[in-house]
Protein backbone atom coordinates (compact mmCIF):
# COMPACT_ATOMS: atom_id res chain seq x y z
CA UNK A 1 0.00 0.00 0.00
CA UNK A 2 2.79 2.40 0.94
CA UNK A 3 4.62 1.44 -2.22
CA UNK A 4 1.55 1.95 -4.35
CA UNK A 5 0.60 5.37 -2.97
CA UNK A 6 4.14 6.71 -3.32
CA UNK A 7 4.31 5.33 -6.86
CA UNK A 8 1.02 7.03 -7.71
CA UNK A 9 2.26 10.31 -6.22
CA UNK A 10 5.35 10.25 -8.42
CA UNK A 11 3.20 9.37 -11.44
CA UNK A 12 0.90 12.31 -10.72
CA UNK A 13 3.86 14.71 -10.44
CA UNK A 14 5.27 13.30 -13.67
CA UNK A 15 1.92 13.71 -15.40
CA UNK A 16 1.53 17.29 -14.20
CA UNK A 17 5.04 18.17 -15.39
CA UNK A 18 4.38 16.52 -18.73
CA UNK A 19 1.12 18.39 -19.20
CA UNK A 20 2.61 21.67 -17.93
CA UNK A 21 5.43 21.46 -20.46
CA UNK A 22 2.86 21.38 -23.25
CA UNK A 23 1.18 24.58 -22.12
CA UNK A 24 3.36 27.56 -22.97
CA UNK A 25 2.08 29.71 -20.11
CA UNK A 26 3.16 27.02 -17.62
CA UNK A 27 6.73 26.98 -18.93
CA UNK A 28 7.86 30.00 -16.93
CA UNK A 29 6.55 28.30 -13.82
CA UNK A 30 8.30 24.99 -14.56
CA UNK A 31 11.51 26.45 -16.02
CA UNK A 32 12.16 29.30 -13.62
CA UNK A 33 9.88 29.60 -10.60
CA UNK A 34 9.95 25.95 -9.59
CA UNK A 35 13.76 25.45 -9.74
CA UNK A 36 14.40 28.67 -7.79
CA UNK A 37 11.81 27.80 -5.15
CA UNK A 38 13.18 24.25 -4.84
CA UNK A 39 16.78 25.42 -4.56
CA UNK A 40 15.83 27.98 -1.92
CA UNK A 41 13.95 25.32 0.05
CA UNK A 42 16.95 23.00 -0.24
CA UNK A 43 19.53 25.52 0.95
CA UNK A 44 17.44 27.07 3.72
CA UNK A 45 16.11 23.70 4.86
CA UNK A 46 19.52 22.10 4.98
CA UNK A 47 21.10 24.99 6.86
CA UNK A 48 18.19 24.92 9.30
CA UNK A 49 18.53 21.19 9.90
CA UNK A 50 22.30 21.31 10.39
CA UNK A 51 22.16 24.30 12.74
CA UNK A 52 19.41 22.60 14.73
CA UNK A 53 21.54 19.48 15.09
CA UNK A 54 24.55 21.61 15.98
CA UNK A 55 22.70 23.27 18.82
CA UNK A 56 21.49 19.98 20.33
CA UNK A 57 23.49 19.06 23.42
CA UNK A 58 25.17 15.67 23.59
CA UNK A 59 24.79 14.65 27.23
CA UNK A 60 26.66 11.37 27.01
CA UNK A 61 29.68 9.97 25.24
CA UNK A 62 27.85 7.46 23.06
CA UNK A 63 30.04 6.21 20.22
CA UNK A 64 28.99 2.86 18.78
CA UNK A 65 32.11 0.77 18.71
CA UNK A 66 33.07 -2.41 16.98
CA UNK A 67 36.50 -3.03 18.43
CA UNK A 68 38.57 -3.16 21.58
CA UNK A 69 38.62 0.11 23.47
CA UNK A 70 41.96 1.71 24.30
CA UNK A 71 42.74 0.81 27.90
CA UNK A 72 45.86 -0.83 29.30
CA UNK A 73 49.02 -0.67 27.27
CA UNK A 74 49.30 -4.44 26.90
CA UNK A 75 45.76 -4.88 25.56
CA UNK A 76 45.73 -4.38 21.82
CA UNK A 77 43.15 -1.75 20.92
CA UNK A 78 41.48 -1.04 17.62
CA UNK A 79 42.23 2.57 16.72
CA UNK A 80 39.72 2.87 13.87
CA UNK A 81 36.81 0.64 14.86
CA UNK A 82 36.94 1.97 18.39
CA UNK A 83 38.68 5.26 17.79
CA UNK A 84 40.03 7.07 20.82
CA UNK A 85 41.90 9.84 18.96
CA UNK A 86 40.70 12.59 16.64
CA UNK A 87 42.63 11.02 13.77
CA UNK A 88 40.98 7.69 14.43
CA UNK A 89 37.56 9.33 14.40
CA UNK A 90 38.36 11.11 11.15
CA UNK A 91 39.48 7.87 9.49
CA UNK A 92 36.46 6.02 10.83
CA UNK A 93 34.11 8.74 9.54
CA UNK A 94 35.82 8.76 6.15
CA UNK A 95 35.45 4.99 5.81
CA UNK A 96 31.83 5.23 6.86
CA UNK A 97 30.99 8.10 4.50
CA UNK A 98 32.97 6.95 1.47
CA UNK A 99 32.69 3.16 1.78
CA UNK A 100 29.66 2.60 4.06
CA UNK A 101 31.57 0.54 6.63
CA UNK A 102 28.53 -0.12 8.80
CA UNK A 103 26.49 -1.53 5.91
CA UNK A 104 29.38 -3.88 5.19
CA UNK A 105 28.59 -5.41 8.55
CA UNK A 106 25.00 -6.04 7.56
CA UNK A 107 23.78 -9.53 8.42
CA UNK A 108 20.69 -11.56 7.74
CA UNK A 109 18.77 -13.61 10.28
CA UNK A 110 16.72 -16.50 8.99
CA UNK A 111 15.01 -19.57 10.39
CA UNK A 112 16.15 -22.70 8.65
CA UNK A 113 13.39 -24.79 7.15
CA UNK A 114 14.59 -28.23 8.43
CA UNK A 115 14.60 -27.33 12.08
CA UNK A 116 13.93 -24.45 14.42
CA UNK A 117 17.40 -23.01 14.08
CA UNK A 118 18.01 -19.29 13.78
CA UNK A 119 20.88 -18.67 11.41
CA UNK A 120 22.82 -15.48 10.98
CA UNK A 121 24.69 -14.99 7.77
CA UNK A 122 26.60 -12.27 5.99
CA UNK A 123 24.58 -10.12 3.65
CA UNK A 124 26.64 -7.80 1.55
CA UNK A 125 24.04 -7.04 -1.15
CA UNK A 126 22.60 -4.01 0.61
CA UNK A 127 26.10 -2.60 0.99
CA UNK A 128 26.90 -3.19 -2.67
CA UNK A 129 23.60 -1.75 -3.89
CA UNK A 130 23.93 1.33 -1.68
CA UNK A 131 27.52 1.90 -2.71
CA UNK A 132 26.70 1.51 -6.41
CA UNK A 133 23.77 3.91 -6.14
CA UNK A 134 25.50 6.63 -4.11
CA UNK A 135 28.69 6.74 -6.17
CA UNK A 136 26.77 6.77 -9.46
CA UNK A 137 24.62 9.55 -8.10
CA UNK A 138 27.70 11.60 -7.19
CA UNK A 139 29.24 11.13 -10.63
CA UNK A 140 25.95 11.98 -12.33
CA UNK A 141 25.46 15.14 -10.26
CA UNK A 142 29.02 16.27 -11.01
CA UNK A 143 28.57 15.46 -14.70
CA UNK A 144 25.61 17.84 -14.79
CA UNK A 145 28.01 20.71 -14.11
CA UNK A 146 28.59 20.79 -17.85
CA UNK A 147 25.21 22.48 -18.21
CA UNK A 148 25.81 25.07 -15.50
CA UNK A 149 29.39 26.10 -16.08
CA UNK A 150 30.86 27.73 -19.18
CA UNK A 151 33.58 26.93 -20.19
CA UNK A 152 33.20 23.31 -19.09
CA UNK A 153 35.95 22.39 -16.61
CA UNK A 154 38.51 19.77 -17.65
CA UNK A 155 37.74 17.33 -14.87
CA UNK A 156 34.12 17.11 -15.97
CA UNK A 157 35.21 16.15 -19.47
CA UNK A 158 37.71 13.67 -18.05
CA UNK A 159 35.02 12.12 -15.87
CA UNK A 160 32.71 11.91 -18.87
CA UNK A 161 35.43 10.13 -20.83
CA UNK A 162 35.90 7.52 -18.09
CA UNK A 163 32.15 7.13 -17.72
CA UNK A 164 31.76 6.55 -21.45
CA UNK A 165 34.73 4.19 -21.55
CA UNK A 166 32.95 1.49 -23.54
CA UNK A 167 32.17 3.88 -26.43
CA UNK A 168 28.87 2.23 -27.17
CA UNK A 169 26.69 4.12 -29.69
CA UNK A 170 26.18 7.87 -29.77
CA UNK A 171 25.54 9.61 -27.47
CA UNK A 172 27.93 7.34 -25.68
CA UNK A 173 26.48 4.95 -23.15
CA UNK A 174 27.55 6.07 -19.69
CA UNK A 175 28.25 3.32 -17.17
CA UNK A 176 26.80 5.25 -14.24
CA UNK A 177 23.45 5.58 -16.03
CA UNK A 178 23.14 1.81 -16.12
CA UNK A 179 24.52 1.28 -12.62
CA UNK A 180 22.22 3.79 -10.92
CA UNK A 181 19.05 2.28 -12.40
CA UNK A 182 20.11 -1.30 -11.65
CA UNK A 183 21.06 -0.32 -8.08
CA UNK A 184 17.80 1.54 -7.48
CA UNK A 185 15.76 -1.36 -8.85
CA UNK A 186 17.66 -3.71 -6.55
CA UNK A 187 17.05 -1.49 -3.52
CA UNK A 188 13.37 -1.33 -4.44
CA UNK A 189 12.98 -5.09 -4.92
CA UNK A 190 14.71 -5.61 -1.57
CA UNK A 191 11.95 -3.63 0.15
CA UNK A 192 9.21 -5.37 -1.82
CA UNK A 193 10.27 -9.01 -1.67
CA UNK A 194 11.79 -9.45 1.78
CA UNK A 195 8.78 -9.68 4.17
CA UNK A 196 10.78 -8.36 7.16
CA UNK A 197 12.06 -5.32 5.28
CA UNK A 198 8.66 -4.79 3.69
CA UNK A 199 7.03 -4.74 7.11
CA UNK A 200 9.20 -1.85 8.31
CA UNK A 201 9.17 0.09 5.01
CA UNK A 202 7.35 3.38 5.16
CA UNK A 203 5.73 5.61 2.60
CA UNK A 204 8.79 7.89 2.63
CA UNK A 205 11.13 4.96 1.96
CA UNK A 206 9.30 4.09 -1.24
CA UNK A 207 8.80 7.72 -2.19
CA UNK A 208 12.54 8.37 -2.14
CA UNK A 209 13.22 5.31 -4.31
CA UNK A 210 10.49 6.06 -6.83
CA UNK A 211 11.52 9.71 -6.99
CA UNK A 212 15.16 8.83 -7.69
CA UNK A 213 14.09 6.20 -10.20
CA UNK A 214 11.87 8.74 -11.92
CA UNK A 215 14.74 11.20 -12.18
CA UNK A 216 17.17 8.57 -13.45
CA UNK A 217 14.75 7.08 -15.97
CA UNK A 218 13.62 10.45 -17.34
CA UNK A 219 17.29 11.46 -17.68
CA UNK A 220 18.20 8.25 -19.49
CA UNK A 221 15.21 8.51 -21.84
CA UNK A 222 16.18 12.09 -22.60
CA UNK A 223 19.79 11.25 -23.30
CA UNK A 224 19.36 8.14 -25.41
CA UNK A 225 15.86 7.97 -26.82
CA UNK A 226 13.67 11.07 -26.89
CA UNK A 227 16.30 13.68 -27.61
CA UNK A 228 16.15 17.23 -26.35
CA UNK A 229 17.87 20.39 -27.50
CA UNK A 230 21.00 20.53 -25.33
CA UNK A 231 21.92 24.05 -26.37
CA UNK A 232 18.56 25.29 -25.07
CA UNK A 233 19.03 23.25 -21.88
CA UNK A 234 22.41 24.85 -21.24
CA UNK A 235 21.06 28.34 -21.94
CA UNK A 236 18.30 27.74 -19.43
CA UNK A 237 20.71 26.34 -16.84
CA UNK A 238 23.18 29.22 -17.17
CA UNK A 239 20.33 31.70 -17.13
CA UNK A 240 19.18 30.23 -13.83
CA UNK A 241 22.55 30.27 -12.08
CA UNK A 242 23.42 33.77 -13.30
CA UNK A 243 20.02 35.06 -12.10
CA UNK A 244 18.99 36.25 -15.54
CA UNK A 245 16.65 33.43 -16.48
CA UNK A 246 15.44 32.93 -20.01
CA UNK A 247 12.68 30.57 -21.08
CA UNK A 248 13.64 28.66 -24.23
CA UNK A 249 10.88 28.18 -26.79
CA UNK A 250 11.01 24.41 -26.74
CA UNK A 251 13.24 21.82 -25.17
CA UNK A 252 11.11 18.70 -25.09
CA UNK A 253 8.36 17.39 -22.83
CA UNK A 254 10.64 14.93 -21.01
CA UNK A 255 12.87 17.76 -19.89
CA UNK A 256 10.05 19.25 -17.85
CA UNK A 257 9.45 15.91 -16.17
CA UNK A 258 13.13 15.62 -15.30
CA UNK A 259 13.42 19.19 -14.03
CA UNK A 260 10.20 18.96 -12.00
CA UNK A 261 11.25 15.70 -10.34
CA UNK A 262 14.69 17.14 -9.54
CA UNK A 263 13.03 20.22 -8.05
CA UNK A 264 10.80 17.92 -6.01
CA UNK A 265 13.87 16.07 -4.76
CA UNK A 266 15.69 19.29 -3.83
CA UNK A 267 12.74 20.73 -1.96
CA UNK A 268 11.90 17.42 -0.27
CA UNK A 269 15.45 16.45 0.71
CA UNK A 270 16.01 18.60 3.84
CA UNK A 271 12.72 17.46 5.36
CA UNK A 272 13.03 13.76 4.68
CA UNK A 273 15.27 10.85 5.54
CA UNK A 274 17.42 11.84 2.57
CA UNK A 275 18.99 14.52 4.74
CA UNK A 276 21.29 11.77 6.03
CA UNK A 277 23.60 13.43 3.52
CA UNK A 278 24.30 16.03 6.22
CA UNK A 279 23.23 14.00 9.22
CA UNK A 280 25.94 11.38 8.84
CA UNK A 281 28.55 14.00 9.74
CA UNK A 282 26.68 14.96 12.89
CA UNK A 283 25.94 11.52 14.33
CA UNK A 284 27.29 11.41 17.90
CA UNK A 285 27.46 7.62 17.70
CA UNK A 286 30.04 8.01 14.95
CA UNK A 287 31.84 11.30 15.48
CA UNK A 288 32.65 11.00 19.17
CA UNK A 289 35.94 9.40 20.18
CA UNK A 290 35.63 6.36 22.44
CA UNK A 291 37.76 7.92 25.20
CA UNK A 292 35.41 7.71 28.17
CA UNK A 293 38.19 6.12 30.26
CA UNK A 294 40.58 8.98 29.54
CA UNK A 295 38.51 12.14 29.32
CA UNK A 296 35.51 13.08 31.40
CA UNK A 297 32.59 13.87 29.15
CA UNK A 298 30.77 16.77 30.73
CA UNK A 299 27.11 17.13 30.00
CA UNK A 300 26.80 20.57 28.45
CA UNK A 301 23.51 21.26 30.21
CA UNK A 302 24.99 20.61 33.65
CA UNK A 303 24.49 23.71 35.78
CA UNK A 304 26.65 24.41 38.84
CA UNK A 305 25.00 22.29 41.56
CA UNK A 306 25.14 23.64 45.12
CA UNK A 307 26.60 20.83 47.22
CA UNK A 308 26.86 20.49 50.96
CA UNK A 309 29.57 17.92 51.72
CA UNK A 310 29.73 15.77 54.85
CA UNK A 311 32.83 17.62 56.02
CA UNK A 312 30.96 20.94 55.82
CA UNK A 313 27.98 19.41 57.63
CA UNK A 314 30.19 18.00 60.37
CA UNK A 315 31.84 21.37 60.86
CA UNK A 316 28.47 23.07 61.06
CA UNK A 317 27.13 20.75 63.78
CA UNK A 318 30.50 20.00 65.37
CA UNK A 319 29.56 21.08 68.87
CA UNK A 320 26.19 19.37 68.95
CA UNK A 321 27.60 16.08 67.69
CA UNK A 322 30.31 16.24 70.29
CA UNK A 323 27.81 17.04 73.04
CA UNK A 324 25.71 14.04 72.00
CA UNK A 325 28.77 11.85 72.25
CA UNK A 326 28.69 10.77 68.65
CA UNK A 327 31.94 9.89 66.86
CA UNK A 328 33.45 12.55 64.63
CA UNK A 329 35.54 11.91 61.57
CA UNK A 330 37.86 14.84 62.09
CA UNK A 331 39.22 14.74 65.57
CA UNK B 1 27.73 20.13 20.55
CA UNK B 2 30.96 21.90 21.29
CA UNK B 3 32.28 21.58 17.75
CA UNK B 4 30.16 24.39 16.35
CA UNK B 5 33.10 25.99 14.57
CA UNK B 6 33.76 22.81 12.63
CA UNK B 7 30.10 22.28 11.84
CA UNK B 8 29.67 25.80 10.50
CA UNK B 9 32.90 25.56 8.52
CA UNK B 10 31.68 22.31 6.96
CA UNK B 11 28.30 23.82 6.23
CA UNK B 12 29.88 26.84 4.54
CA UNK B 13 32.11 24.55 2.48
CA UNK B 14 29.07 22.59 1.37
CA UNK B 15 27.14 25.74 0.48
CA UNK B 16 30.15 26.98 -1.47
CA UNK B 17 30.34 23.73 -3.44
CA UNK B 18 26.60 23.67 -4.17
CA UNK B 19 26.62 27.26 -5.42
CA UNK B 20 29.91 26.78 -7.30
CA UNK B 21 28.32 27.22 -10.77
CA UNK B 22 26.93 30.62 -9.77
CA UNK B 23 30.34 31.82 -8.50
CA UNK B 24 32.18 30.39 -11.48
CA UNK B 25 29.86 32.04 -14.01
CA UNK B 26 29.97 35.30 -12.09
CA UNK B 27 33.79 35.40 -12.14
CA UNK B 28 34.04 34.18 -15.74
CA UNK B 29 31.33 36.65 -16.81
CA UNK B 30 29.31 33.90 -18.46
CA UNK B 31 25.95 34.77 -19.93
CA UNK B 32 23.26 32.59 -21.44
CA UNK B 33 24.49 33.55 -24.91
CA UNK B 34 24.57 30.56 -27.30
CA UNK B 35 27.85 29.71 -29.06
CA UNK B 36 28.62 31.56 -32.29
CA UNK B 37 28.24 28.98 -35.03
CA UNK B 38 29.33 29.63 -38.59
CA UNK B 39 26.41 28.54 -40.74
CA UNK B 40 26.83 27.45 -44.37
CA UNK B 41 26.69 30.36 -46.75
CA UNK B 42 25.65 28.41 -49.84
CA UNK B 43 22.81 26.28 -48.41
CA UNK B 44 19.53 27.06 -46.70
CA UNK B 45 18.29 23.57 -45.82
CA UNK B 46 20.11 20.68 -44.17
CA UNK B 47 19.40 17.02 -44.94
CA UNK B 48 16.72 16.97 -42.24
CA UNK B 49 14.62 19.66 -40.54
CA UNK B 50 16.51 21.96 -38.15
CA UNK B 51 14.74 20.71 -35.01
CA UNK B 52 15.66 17.13 -35.85
CA UNK B 53 19.28 17.99 -36.63
CA UNK B 54 19.68 19.98 -33.41
CA UNK B 55 18.65 17.05 -31.23
CA UNK B 56 19.30 13.89 -33.21
CA UNK B 57 22.12 14.44 -35.74
CA UNK B 58 24.15 11.68 -34.06
CA UNK B 59 21.35 9.21 -34.73
CA UNK B 60 21.34 10.18 -38.39
CA UNK B 61 25.11 9.73 -38.60
CA UNK B 62 24.90 6.28 -37.02
CA UNK B 63 22.10 5.37 -39.41
CA UNK B 64 24.21 6.54 -42.36
CA UNK B 65 27.21 4.59 -41.16
CA UNK B 66 25.13 1.46 -40.86
CA UNK B 67 23.59 1.91 -44.30
CA UNK B 68 26.94 2.45 -46.01
CA UNK B 69 29.06 -0.07 -44.14
CA UNK B 70 26.55 -2.89 -43.61
CA UNK B 71 23.99 -2.52 -46.37
CA UNK B 72 26.03 -0.89 -49.11
CA UNK B 73 23.47 1.88 -49.50
CA UNK B 74 25.09 5.22 -50.26
CA UNK B 75 22.15 7.41 -51.27
CA UNK B 76 19.96 9.18 -48.73
CA UNK B 77 16.55 10.48 -49.76
CA UNK B 78 15.89 13.49 -47.58
CA UNK B 79 12.52 14.56 -46.20
CA UNK B 80 12.12 17.09 -49.04
CA UNK B 81 12.86 14.51 -51.74
CA UNK B 82 16.44 15.62 -52.40
CA UNK B 83 19.01 12.84 -52.73
CA UNK B 84 22.30 13.10 -50.85
CA UNK B 85 25.43 10.96 -50.69
CA UNK B 86 25.76 9.48 -47.22
CA UNK B 87 29.19 10.92 -46.52
CA UNK B 88 30.47 12.80 -43.50
CA UNK B 89 33.38 14.49 -45.23
CA UNK B 90 31.77 14.65 -48.65
CA UNK B 91 28.30 15.85 -47.69
CA UNK B 92 28.17 17.23 -44.13
CA UNK B 93 31.56 18.91 -44.16
CA UNK B 94 31.04 20.31 -47.65
CA UNK B 95 28.77 22.91 -46.00
CA UNK B 96 29.70 22.80 -42.32
CA UNK B 97 33.07 23.57 -40.81
CA UNK B 98 34.24 21.08 -38.22
CA UNK B 99 36.06 23.72 -36.17
CA UNK B 100 33.50 26.48 -36.39
CA UNK B 101 30.34 24.42 -36.31
CA UNK B 102 30.64 20.91 -34.85
CA UNK B 103 33.33 21.55 -32.28
CA UNK B 104 32.01 24.89 -31.06
CA UNK B 105 28.64 23.52 -30.09
CA UNK B 106 30.13 20.29 -28.74
CA UNK B 107 32.48 22.29 -26.54
CA UNK B 108 29.60 24.45 -25.38
CA UNK B 109 27.48 21.59 -24.10
CA UNK B 110 30.50 19.61 -22.95
CA UNK B 111 30.08 16.70 -25.35
CA UNK B 112 33.46 15.16 -25.88
CA UNK B 113 34.71 15.14 -29.46
CA UNK B 114 33.20 11.95 -30.82
CA UNK B 115 35.31 9.31 -32.47
CA UNK B 116 34.14 10.43 -35.94
CA UNK B 117 37.49 12.12 -36.43
CA UNK B 118 39.49 8.99 -35.71
CA UNK B 119 38.80 8.04 -39.34
CA UNK B 120 37.21 11.03 -41.05
CA UNK B 121 39.01 14.18 -42.07
CA UNK B 122 37.82 17.71 -42.36
CA UNK B 123 38.53 18.53 -46.05
CA UNK B 124 38.98 22.22 -45.30
CA UNK B 125 41.69 21.46 -42.79
CA UNK B 126 43.46 19.06 -45.13
CA UNK B 127 43.48 21.74 -47.82
CA UNK B 128 44.91 24.27 -45.40
CA UNK B 129 47.69 21.99 -44.16
CA UNK B 130 48.58 20.90 -47.72
CA UNK B 131 49.30 24.46 -48.73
Amino acid sequence: MNALTSFILILVVTGLAFAGGEISSCRVLLDVVLPYAAMAAFLVGLVYRVLKWASSPVPFNIPTTCGQQKSLSWIKSSWIESAHTKLGVAVRMAIEILLFRSLFRNSRAQIRQEGPRLLYSENKWLWLGALAFHWSMLVIVLRHLRFFVEPVPRFILAMDAVDGFFQISAPQLLVTDVVIIVALLFLLQRRLTDPKVRYISLFSDYLALFLLLGIAISGVLMRYFFKVDLEAVKQLAIGLVTFSPIVPASIGALFFVHLTLVSFLLAYLPFSKLVHMGGIFLSPTRNLPNDSRMVRHVNPWNYPVKVHTYQEWEEEFHDKIKAAGLPLERE
Amino acid sequence: MRDKVWIIAGLLLFLGLVTYPAWHDLVAGTTAKPPQLVLPANQKQCVAPLSYMRTSHMKLLLQWRRSVVRDGQTKYVAFDGKVYNMKLSGTCLRCHSQQEFCTRCHNYVGVRTPYCWNCHLDPAQVKRSAR
